[in-house]
């Protein structure tokens, strides 16, 4: 199998003393950030790139799989003990999980959130592990016009299909891809909306506008309602271990969360939302002890965060074998590869197996690492959810800028910061989703290249678009994923019903 | 219930109509210049119309008053923390230094999360600021804007 040959060599790179100590940095890191309240991997990424461009690629990466894995843990950690979900991924979660909490139940639903994550992480890494040379091998022989569709499947899925409105969904993705406009024009060298600010001929750089949606957004909003909402931050109270009947009731819903997370992320269908509550409603309708749920029932606690962590590992498939970002956590990670020169995709395979190897090789280990690390230091979590909230948040604002002037200390690109969490607060009082921006900024130049290579070859004949068979399939999904949710206005409305 | 207009949500739809002109006037200022396919205009043209199309979609949720419901809103906080961004901003251009901004910054952001102590958080932002500046300085090796506080470590 190549695919054992590949992962042994990536364990190799991956237990080399450096690389074992940069993927504890980032597991720790990881959760420790997402553990803070309504700051998610996304933002962990983000904060934390400028710092380490000066790094070893080879190490940095595999820190960001560590920060990958460890800030969706640290983000359960913070829905089942104050109810105030980081992230869309973990609002399931919180749902049995902070009842359980309430219930003097918070050790076990951690520790079936952490092991279930562990089961999750480890069969999802190993169905990364087969997929990938396999969708590498397919996509060696993709022409441009097959990467501009996939890309358009990917908008249409992460901004309209699944959001709770398409409308606002588009949006925002369109907002993203007129971000990803300005700066100079590649391939003729003229500038487009940077009116000569040098500092916008590059274009806007990910990391300030992801910083500044979601730090410096998150910070005004919840800033802004303070008066209305107070978190209430539940102790654990009892015993951590779960006992035998906890054991009984949770590995089925393990499984099948798994089960549905893995494709759901793999598929460029938008993230860990959908499956998390898949799971949660499955769980619901298949438990011995309905009476439970709404009161606090393992199941609900189990079956979801197996789905957010399956489907994390699944939409690294995307990613690492097309390029392709599927949520905001992912465009973080891509901008990660992209600060070193590197770009995923089937090349970096045959260019740096060294590089993705190791990269999925520390997703074990990380994985491994959380489950060892994560239950004994819980108290230690627990203490940083309760730092006091003014000085939580300024702090977040100090790191945050902070990042933005080490990259850029230039004066235009604070502002740009500032401007962009305006942005992210307006957005997040009015509603419109966060993650297509981020999408639509890193993916919209590149789907504008893939476009116009595409129509270059075909010396400008539109209908190279459609005479692949594999990119008019496509195309007709994403039409169909475009119109279908007008018709369908029920459809993503199921996490009301939920509530 | 009565739905009613939502003008808030007509001033997003107008923004939205208008970064649709912008980037439109943007784009038609540019000279083609490739041979074949298509040129640098493509993509704004697209990006253009389709944020016109959603400003229409946004004005009709507007107008039928289909915009999520919202909580009542405290500007002073706000205000606070984008002063305090402001005030970092201006520190940093003109040369007040990395730790200073810092401080600042730290001060305002908590005073708008409810704090009465500007005076304690101003020394604890002061400190984080000195810590940061040294780690980043001297362990990772990037420059951070230096005032004349910095000047002196």
């Amino acid at each position: 199998m190549d695919a054992f040959i590949s992962l042994a060599n990536g364990l190799t790179i991956a237990i080399q003393p450096m690389n074992l100590l940069f993927a504890l940095v980032g597991v720790l890191l990881g959760t420790a950030v997402g553990v803070l309240p309504g700051i998610g991997p996304a933002l962990t990424v983000a904060l934390l790139l400028p710092i380490t461009f000066k790094l070893d690629p080879g190490g940095s990466i595999i820190m960001f799989a560590g920060i990958y894995y460890g800030g969706m843990y640290g983000g359960s950690t913070t829905a089942i003990l104050i109810n105030t979900p980081g992230e869309s991924a973990s609002m399931a979660t919180a749902l049995e999980g902070n009842k359980m909490a309430k219930a003097g139940r918070g050790g076990p639903a951690l520790a079936t959130s952490a092991i279930g994550s562990f089961v999750a992480g480890t069969i999802a890494t190993i169905g990364l592990t087969f997929l990938a040379p396999f969708l590498v091998e397919l996509a060696i022989q993709f022409g441009p016009e097959d990467y501009f569709a996939l890309m358009c499947v990917a908008f249409v899925t992460v901004s309209a299909t699944f959001g709770d409105s398409p409308v606002r969904g588009l949006t925002s993705l369109f907002i993203g891809l007129a971000l990803g406009l300005v700066g100079i024009d590649i391939l003729t060298g003229q500038s487009r909306l940077a009116y000569g600010v040098p500092e916008l001929f590059d274009g806007i750089e990910v990391t300030t506008l992801a910083v500044g949606l979601f730090a410096v957004g998150e910070a005004l909003y919840v800033a802004s309602r303070r008066h209305i909402h107070e978190e209430k931050l539940e102790p654990v109270r009892g015993s951590l271990w779960m006992t035998k009947q906890d054991w009984k009731r949770s590995w089925k819903p393990w499984l099948r969360g798994t089960a549905l997370g893995f494709p759901i992320g793999a598929l460029p269908a938008g993230g860990a939302e959908i499956p998390t509550f898949l799971s949660y409603s499955t769980e619901k309708k298949l438990t011995k002890h309905p009476e439970e749920f709404g009161h606090g029932a393992i199941e609900g606690v189990a079956g979801p965060e197996a789905a957010n962590n399956a489907s994390a590992a699944g939409t690294l498939v995307p990613l690492l074998t097309l390029g392709l970002p599927t949520s905001a956590t992912a465009a973080m990670m891509l901008a990660g590869f992209q600060q070193y020169g590197l770009n995923p995709g089937p090349l970096l395979f045959a260019e740096r197996p060294d590089l993705v190897w190791g990269l999925i090789a520390s997703l074990f280990i990380a994985n491994a690492m959380l489950l060892v690390l994560n239950l004994p230091l819980v108290g230690l979590w627990v203490r940083l959810l309760a730092i006091p909230q003014p000085w939580l948040y300024a702090g977040i604002l100090v790191f945050a800028t902070m990042g933005t002037i080490a990259a850029n200390p230039s004066p235009v690109e604070l502002m740009m910061l500032s401007a962009f969490g305006v942005l992210g607060f307006l957005m997040r009082r009015f509603d419109y989703p966060i993650a297509p921006v981020v999408v639509g900024l890193i993916l919209g130049p590149i789907a504008e290249s893939q476009l116009r290579r595409a129509l270059s070859i075909s010396l400008g004949d539109p209908m190279v678009l459609v005479q692949s068979p594999f990119s008019a399939i496509l195309l007709l999904i994403a039409l169909v994923a475009l119109i279908l949710p007008f018709f369908l206005k029920g459809m993503g409305r199921f996490k009301a019903a939920e509530d | 219930m009565t739905r009613r207009i939502d003008v808030a949500g007509l001033v997003i739809a107008f923004i939205l109509l208008a970064i649709a002109g912008a980037i439109w006037w943007d784009m038609s200022s540019l000279s083609i210049s490739s041979v074949y396919g298509v040129g640098p205009k493509a993509m704004p043209m697209i990006v253009a119309v389709g944020l016109a199309i959603l400003a229409l979609g946004n004005a009709v949720m507007a107008f039928r008053g289909e915009l999520p419901a919202r909580d009542s809103l405290d500007w002073k906080p706000i205000v606070l923390i984008l002063g305090g961004l402001a005030a970092l901003i201006a520190l940093i251009r003109f040369g007040g230094g990395f730790i200073f901004a810092t401080s600042i910054l730290f001060a305002a952001t908590s005073t708008a999360f409810g704090r009465r102590a500007i005076i304690t958080d101003l020394v604890i932002g002061f400190v984080i600021g000195v810590v940061v500046y040294l780690l980043f300085s001297k362990l990772l090796t990037l420059s951070l804007p230096v005032g004349p506080l910095e000047r002196l470590i």
